[in-house]
C-alpha cells in the first residue's frame, strides 16, 4: 500500500498519496486554474510552478475564487 | 453594483445590465470542492465586459483584508480593489485605524485602493494622503436602506477632494442615489437596495435613471433657496 500523508484542503482534512504535488490535487478536484488563487500554508503560490510543489504532511491549502458580494 | 444577496446568478446579471453599472464588487471565498456543479460568477458576469472590483467584505482586521486582496490580485491580476475593514458585527461600521493602515500597505504594494470609510472629512483626508484612489463614504450602515444620514459631511468631503467620491452602503431607494449625485458624488455603490427590492429589475432601472438625473441636476446649477415665495408669472398686464 502507498504511503499516505494528511493535508488540509479548504479547511477539510484529506489523506493523499505521499509524493503528491499541488498540481495533482488541483487536477483531481477539477479546479479551473485560471479562475482561482492558490495558497499553501498562508503563502500565495505561483500557479505556473504548481507542478513542482510537493506536498508535505500537515500542509494547508486554500483555493479561492470570486463569488457574489457587496 | 454589488453582486451579493440575489436569488440567482441570472437575476444578478440581468439587474447589473439594466442598471448600466460599469463596476461590480465581488467577494473572495473558498472554492466549493465537494459540489463542482455550483455555478461560477464568471460564467454569468464576464470580467472582460464589466470591471470586477474585489472587495474585502467580511474582514475585521488589516491582516485578513491584506490576505484577501493579495489573493484577489492572484486570481485575475486586478490591481483595482475595494478595501472594507469592518469594526463591529452589528452596525458594520468601518474600523478606520485598520483601514488607514491597510490603505498605506496596499498602495505601497501597487494596488489601486478604493476605500470604504466613515463620512468623516478628516479621515477621508488621511485616506487620500495615504494613497487611496477613491473615497467611498457610507450613507448609513450597510444594508440598512436608511439613505444619506449626513449630507453636510458628504458635501464637505466633496469640496476637499478631487478623488472620485462614491457613496457606498446604506442607500434604500433610487432617490437616495439622486441625492448623492446632487451632492456632487461621482457615483454610488448599491447592492441590497436592488437585490432585495420586491422587483429588482425595476429598481435597477430606477437607480440608473436616478444617477443620471442627480448628476444632470448637480451640473445644472440649482436655484438658491429663499424663505419667501416668488411668483412665476409676470405682474405686468394683470387684469
Amino acid at each position: 500500500m502507498k504511503k499516505k500523508i494528511k493535508i488540509k484542503l479548504n479547511g477539510k482534512m484529506r489523506a493523499i498519496n505521499h509524493n503528491s504535488t499541488l498540481f495533482n490535487i488541483v487536477k483531481k478536484n477539477k479546479i479551473p486554474l485560471t479562475k482561482v488563487a492558490v495558497e499553501l500554508n498562508q503563502e500565495i503560490v505561483n500557479k505556473k510552478k504548481i507542478k513542482s510543489i510537493k506536498l508535505k504532511n500537515n500542509d494547508k491549502i486554500e483555493i479561492v475564487h470570486f463569488i457574489g458580494g457587496g | 453594483m454589488g453582486t451579493g444577496k440575489y436569488k440567482t446568478m441570472q437575476e444578478c446579471a440581468k439587474a447589473i445590465k439594466l442598471s448600466g453599472a460599469e463596476i461590480v464588487t465581488v467577494a473572495v471565498r473558498r472554492v466549493n470542492i465537494t459540489d463542482k456543479k455550483k455555478p461560477l460568477l464568471m460564467d454569468y458576469i464576464d470580467p472582460k465586459k464589466i470591471t470586477y472590483l474585489p472587495n474585502t467584505a467580511g474582514c475585521f482586521n488589516s491582516k485578513e483584508a491584506l490576505r484577501t486582496l493579495r489573493l484577489a490580485r492572484e486570481i485575475g491580476g486586478w490591481k483595482l480593489v475595494k478595501l472594507e475593514v469592518l469594526g463591529d458585527k452589528k452596525n458594520l461600521f468601518p474600523e478606520m485605524i485598520e483601514t488607514l493602515k491597510s490603505t498605506e500597505i496596499l498602495t505601497k504594494e501597487g494596488f489601486k485602493v478604493m476605500v470604504y470609510c466613515n463620512d468623516d472629512p478628516l479621515m477621508a483626508k488621511r485616506l487620500e494622503n495615504s494613497g487611496a484612489c477613491a473615497i467611498m463614504p457610507l450613507a448609513a450602515p450597510i444594508g440598512s436602506g436608511l439613505g444619506i444620514i449626513n449630507k453636510v459631511n458628504i458635501k464637505i468631503i466633496r469640496k476637499q477632494t478631487k478623488l472620485p467620491l462614491i457613496i457606498d452602503a446604506g442607500l434604500g431607494q433610487a432617490s437616495d442615489a439622486a441625492i448623492a449625485m446632487e451632492l456632487g458624488c461621482d457615483g454610488v455603490l448599491v447592492n441590497t437596495a436592488i437585490a432585495k427590492a420586491k422587483r429588482p429589475f425595476q429598481m435597477a432601472l430606477a437607480f440608473k435613471n436616478a444617477v443620471i438625473a442627480g448628476r444632470q441636476s448637480y451640473l445644472s446649477g440649482r436655484i438658491k433657496k429663499t424663505l419667501y415665495g416668488s411668483q412665476s408669472s409676470p405682474k405686468l398686464g394683470i387684469i
